[in-house]
């Protein structure tokens, strides 16, 4: 009952995502297929920012990817197939934190910083460790905010349509961000 | 400093630590295999998680039979009959119910151990075979030991005793869909299946006063997205609305009004819908009022649509209170305190001005503010006053007590002392549902959810009163059917609210509260026994007793309430008399509210009754509509429909 596929393999190179995901939608295994390969290392990317932790964010692109098939079938190409697939991993992230927050908040993903912050710190990691340190003291939604804007390099506009969000909350978020910078570098240099 | 943001920005750009190709196959796997499956079965379907190898604490995964089996070695150890076409189908696999640990469910269906020789007699035959079969789904039996970090056939051979293969045709609706990722947590049950009288004739369920849930799957339908099923609560759509219910007599704290009328989506049934309305005291007469405000200012609360927002609310509540109601203030973040002794509510702008200071900072100590604003509450209430605990959070209750459950055993321990507890949500994003729910449940209270200003007024100003004086503890419904009358019946929500039949004679059993005012709406769709709507055949040899008692009633309506503070529950009986009358615009109305929480989940009962004949329905019971609340729900069906194509 699979619908032979309709594009073919040259033609799938440079067709629109959109294009692919309807014909993923409506049943075209080889746009399907097309679609994820393109787009694994994006979700993987936005689901690292998110987490902070390369095996959640491995966890949480097989997630994606095996629930894809379904949701595809409600696409309706109203929105960027990007934007789209922006709002599935950020919730899916959202759900994943939840989860974990349940069982004990204790030390997933950014959190992990808490804990590493009591042990000694190692010069080597200091980049990567300051990167933490600000995540993990940033709400979820400001670092979805900055994973999007900063991170994934969208505009304001399209971070907004991502989050389901008025581009006004999001500008608010962003220099919300700046301020809490700000207080982040005074309380270091307080310490 | 910006250079701070920009060093940020430039973190943040970095590439992340390179996936791995393993992972990377096994996720673009996952993925093609439930497209077939998709396709194959044209039923929503997917796969969790496969677990990798950096994270062994999730594990179980689904894949498609027809993948797996095309991916199998002729030597794979199938588990087979002799039958091929009995082989087909298999086992689901887990749908980790949210706020469960994603621990893998594995449901065995009629396993038949397999031989190594009639597993590699089969094997080769099996997989055309099944190409035919209906949709199937395989499960992995969770290997924790031996968690390969390759692909999905290697994981497959690297635990062969695990495959399990069942006789039997599995219908594609049996299948489980993975949970929507989603970023709310709720609490909720299946939906309530159509009960035989002749097997269960008395159901029993306490009353919900709760709104919380209208409010998310508003929110969710407004921001473009189907709300997911676990969040509708149908009990707290209906009881959303207000209906002109006539009011009690006398001394009675509530009156029951019983219609019963067609169904709209079923000729063969007809609904019953059971509606209390609670006595609304004299506003003079009311008791003294202490009021503590716990407010949530941990870190998630900093936005737009939380603190500022709850602020806004609690200062609105300030105004109807009496000058000598007392209000106190604590507020909860890394540390709980109080932030506001107990002041007099004529002192408005020294509560407004401790309300204006409460910023956002922090990790959420919500157990200890529980704790803190449950003692400043018993402390507060002297004789014949009431005293009760606002709390106001988004819910991330993840400092001290994290299980709802503990959560739920917490409360119930802490409303022995005789306080009330309301519970006011905020925000989008990370509320828990499920959180706030079992904490409104177990502390003799309601649940409401607050995205905007106008909510915040419905809540909080024209039904305050409702919200903060009890007028009857411990409400419990109870229905037996006659089944003379009524073959079969089906409650249309309170899921979450079922008790069990001897629960309703036992006063140790906690259940839900009227306040002032309140509105609780129950609906019941009955089936007659000669009705060709009936599910279910007669009993062949009939039952063991003949129907006895008036013939014309189809059935007996008790409830039970204690007066607030009261040990002992008193009982209230009235028939349900079998009356055709044409249904009012609030029946009607409560009836397309409850057609449209059960096409947001799902339509099982419904047959081809569609979101046009919701919305027809509703738009023409929209009666006397002051607050516009039935014209909001009549364009968020329309909304929905329109997701829902």
């Amino acid at each position: 009952m699979r619908s032979p596929s309709r594009l073919n393999s040259v033609m799938r190179m440079e067709t629109p995502d959109e294009t692919l995901a309807l014909a993923a939608a409506g049943g075209d295994r080889a746009a399907f297929a097309a679609l994820v390969t393109r787009h694994y290392d994006r979700v993987y990317g936005l689901g690292w920012r998110l987490t902070g932790s390369a095996a959640d964010a491995q966890d949480l692109a097989q997630e994606i990817c095996a629930a894809l098939p379904a949701k595809l079938a409600n696409w309706r190409g109203e929105a960027r197939f990007t934007t789209w697939l922006y709002r599935v991993v950020v919730n899916a992230a959202s759900d994943l934190r939840r989860r974990q927050a349940t069982r004990a908040r204790a030390a997933d993903g950014w959190g992990d910083w808490e804990i590493a912050r009591q042990a000694e710190m190692e010069e080597s990691r200091a980049a990567q460790q300051w990167l933490e340190g600000a995540m993990a003291r940033l709400s979820p939604e400001l670092r979805e905010t900055v994973a999007l804007v900063l991170g994934e390099e969208l505009t304001q506009a399209e971070a907004a349509e991502v989050l389901g969000l008025s581009e006004g909350t999001v500008a608010w978020r962003m220099s919300e961000v700046k301020k809490r910078l700000r207080r982040i570098a005074a309380e270091d240099e307080a310490q | 400093m910006t250079d701070d943001f920009d060093k940020l920005k430039s973190a943040l750009r970095a590439a992340p630590p390179p996936p791995g190709d393993a992972a990377r196959m096994a996720a673009l796997d996952a993925a093609l295999q439930n497209f077939d499956l998709l396709q194959d079965s044209r039923q929503e379907t997917a796969a969790p998680a496969r677990p990798n190898p950096a994270s062994p604490e999730r594990k179980g995964f689904l894949t498609g039979v027809k993948d797996m089996l095309k991916s199998l070695s002729p030597a794979g150890l199938l588990a087979a009959t002799t039958s091929v076409a009995a082989l087909a189908v298999a086992v689901i696999a887990l749908s980790p119910a949210l706020h469960q640990p994603p621990e893998p469910a594995l449901v065995r269906l009629a396993p038949q151990p397999a031989t190594p020789e009639a597993a590699e007699d089969m094997a080769p035959l099996a997989a055309p075979a099944l190409q035919a079969a209906p949709p199937a789904l395989t499960a992995r039996k969770a290997a924790p030991t031996s968690m390969p970090s390759a692909d999905a056939p290697m994981v497959f051979e690297a635990a062969p005793e695990a495959m399990i293969a069942a006789g039997g045709g599995m219908a594609p609706t049996d299948m489980v869909a993975a949970p929507e990722p989603d970023t709310s947590a709720f609490a909720n049950a299946d939906a309530n299946p159509v009960k035989s009288v002749e097997t269960d004739p008395v159901s029993t369920f306490s009353v919900d006063v709760d709104t919380a849930s209208y409010a998310v799957i508003r929110r969710d339908l407004e921001a473009g997205t189907l709300p997911p099923p676990e969040a509708v609560r149908i009990e707290e759509m209906v009881n959303y609305f207000p209906y002109a219910y006539p009011a009690p007599e006398g001394d009675a704290p509530f009156r029951a009004d019983v219609s019963v009328m067609p169904t709209p989506w079923n000729a063969g049934t007809r609904l019953v819908r059971i509606g209390l309305q609670g006595r609304l005291p004299a506003l003079a007469d009311r008791p003294p009022l202490n009021l503590v405000f716990l407010v949530d200012t941990s870190g998630s609360m900093d936005e737009p649509d939380k603190l500022p927002l709850l602020k806004q609310a609690l200062r609105l509540v300030l105004p109807q209170l009496r000058p000598e109601d007392e209000v106190a203030i604590v507020a909860y973040a890394g540390s709980a305190g109080v932030v506001l002794p107990p002041t007099p509510a004529r002192e408005t702008a020294a509560i407004s001005a401790v309300l204006d200071d409460l910023a956002p900072g922090g990790g959420t100590a919500g157990a200890e503010g529980l704790a803190e604003a449950y003692r400043l509450a018993d402390q507060m209430r002297g004789e014949g006053e009431i005293s009760r605990v606002l709390l106001a959070t988004d819910g991330d209750f993840n400092l001290g007590i994290s299980d709802p459950k503990e959560l739920e055993t917490f409360i119930a321990r802490e409303r022995a002392g005789g306080s009330y507890l309301s519970v006011l949500g905020f925000g989008r994003g990370n509320l828990d549902d499920a959180t706030m729910q079992a904490l409104a449940q177990s502390g003799n209270g309601m649940a409401a959810y607050i995205d905007t200003a106008q909510e915040a007024r419905k809540v909080l100003v024209d039904q305050l009163s409702g919200a903060l004086f009890p007028i009857a503890d411990d409400v419990k419904i109870q229905v037996e059917w006659n089944p003379a009358q009524v073959a079969e019946y089906r409650l249309i929500g309170y899921e979450t609210r079922a008790l069990r039949r001897e629960d309703f004679s036992n006063d140790k059993v906690d259940a839900g509260e009227i306040g002032a005012g309140h509105q609780v709406t129950a609906l019941y769709e009955i089936t007659a026994p000669d009705s060709p709507a009936r599910l279910n055949e007669p009993l062949r040899y009939g039952t063991a007793t003949e129907a006895t008692g008036p013939a014309g009633e189809l059935g007996f309506l008790r409830l039970r309430y204690k007066a607030p503070g009261a040990a002992e529950s008193q009982l209230i009986e009235t028939p349900i008399l079998s009356s055709d009358v044409t249904p009012d615009a609030d029946a009607r109305f409560a009836a397309a509210i409850a057609g449209f929480g059960q096409l947001l989940t799902g339509a099982t009962y419904l047959g081809d009754w569609s979101w046009d004949d919701a919305i027809r329905l509703a738009d023409g019971s929209r009666g006397d509509d002051p607050f516009g609340y039935r014209v909001e729900a009549v364009n968020l069906m329309r909304l929905a429909k329109s997701l829902n194509r």
